[in-house]
């Protein structure tokens, strides 16, 4: 599987295709360093550990420069760890850039999005509400959750108030409209989770249909 | 340069006359029909632009067999092959909705003299 992480910079608009104005997020793609080579051998099962991002030396405490040291590596603020079917063919200290990923691809995204707190459920679930006059009491609570003796417990999974947001989502099968390898920059059709300068990871899409 | 504004800007097309509402302008619009591209053209009063970057359009108005029409152009479309201003509008306001409620006479845009 290739995955890379990157920074979400914003939206934008581009046109394609001659005339079509379409919406894009741009994300800072890479270049991501691996930092770890798991084997069968070594591990018992084959993935690569992948930092990006450098940060001065201070910012790092002893056992993370100890574990960058081991490759003579620059210290990262990011590790991610990304299964793969061999691991073999890396080595540790090998750069991976946006270039692994071609535009017309389909992508899935994970990031953590943005936190909203403690929300009621109009918010948070769309609920509708209850009506605002005539004396009616009962404006934006959720109502009722389940009925009582029988079977004297509230089902799992009931939607509820609570907090919204700041919760790892997984955006699918995205569409790469443009990759810029010497900017390190792909543009993704469409929104993805997160705030500007959040930290995304841009993995091949599970889903699309393989052709 | 900040990246967004980078990709925006390269996008931007430096060949566009400038001009405002109440103009009287010539789009020739690049329409693809049974495969082929040929270039339409729309004249008419400019009675507004919005936006801005890449993100700008502008509306021509004109008078169709006795019916307005009404066309919203994005000022940076690659579909846009040329933009030309026939005259210049004498307007007090940067939105001319108004004119669609005049007809005949009323409906005319003075010309600017210089």
């Amino acid at each position: 599987m290739k995955a890379l992480l990157g920074k979400k910079l914003g939206m934008t608009q581009v046109f394609i295709e001659g005339d079509r104005l379409v919406p894009v997020t741009v994300v800072e793609l890479g270049p991501c360093v691996v930092t770890q080579v798991k084997t069968e051998q070594s591990d018992g099962y084959s993935a690569i550990q992948i930092g990006f991002e450098d940060i001065p030396e201070r910012k790092a405490n002893k056992p993370q420069k100890g574990h960058f040291a081991k490759h003579k590596l620059s210290l990262k603020r990011y590790l991610a760890e990304i299964r793969v079917d061999d691991s073999t063919g890396y080595q540790p200290g090998a750069m991976l850039t946006a270039g692994i990923f071609e535009a017309g691809e389909r992508a899935d995204v994970v990031g953590v999005s943005k936190g909203k707190g403690f929300q009621g459920v109009i918010k948070r679930h769309g609920f509708s509400g209850g009506p605002a006059g005539h004396g009616s009491h009962f404006h934006r609570s959720g109502g009722s959750i389940g009925a009582a003796a029988t079977p004297s417990r509230v089902t799992k999974g009931t939607k509820m108030a609570g907090q919204m947001g700041n919760k790892r989502i997984t955006s699918m099968n995205l569409e790469i409209v443009r990759v810029d390898p010497e900017q390190n920059i792909v543009l993704l059709k469409g929104a993805i989770p997160g705030a500007k300068g959040s930290l995304v990871m841009l993995k091949e899409s599970r889903k699309s249909k393989k052709e | 340069m900040d990246i967004i504004e980078s990709i925006e800007r390269a996008q931007l097309r430096d060949d566009i006359p400038s001009f405002r509402a109440g103009d009287t302008v010539k789009v020739h619009y690049k329409v693809v029909e049974a495969g082929r591209e040929r270039i339409q053209v729309f004249q008419g009063a400019v009675i507004k632009k919005q936006n801005g970057g890449i993100r700008e359009t502008f509306t021509v108005r004109k008078m169709s067999f006795g019916v307005g029409v009404e066309r919203t152009f994005p000022m940076h479309s690659p579909k846009v092959a040329k933009i030309e201003v026939l005259s210049r509008g004498k307007v007090r306001r940067a939105k001319l909705y108004y004119i669609r409620e005049k007809i005949g006479k009323k409906a005319r845009i003075k010309e600017k003299r210089f």
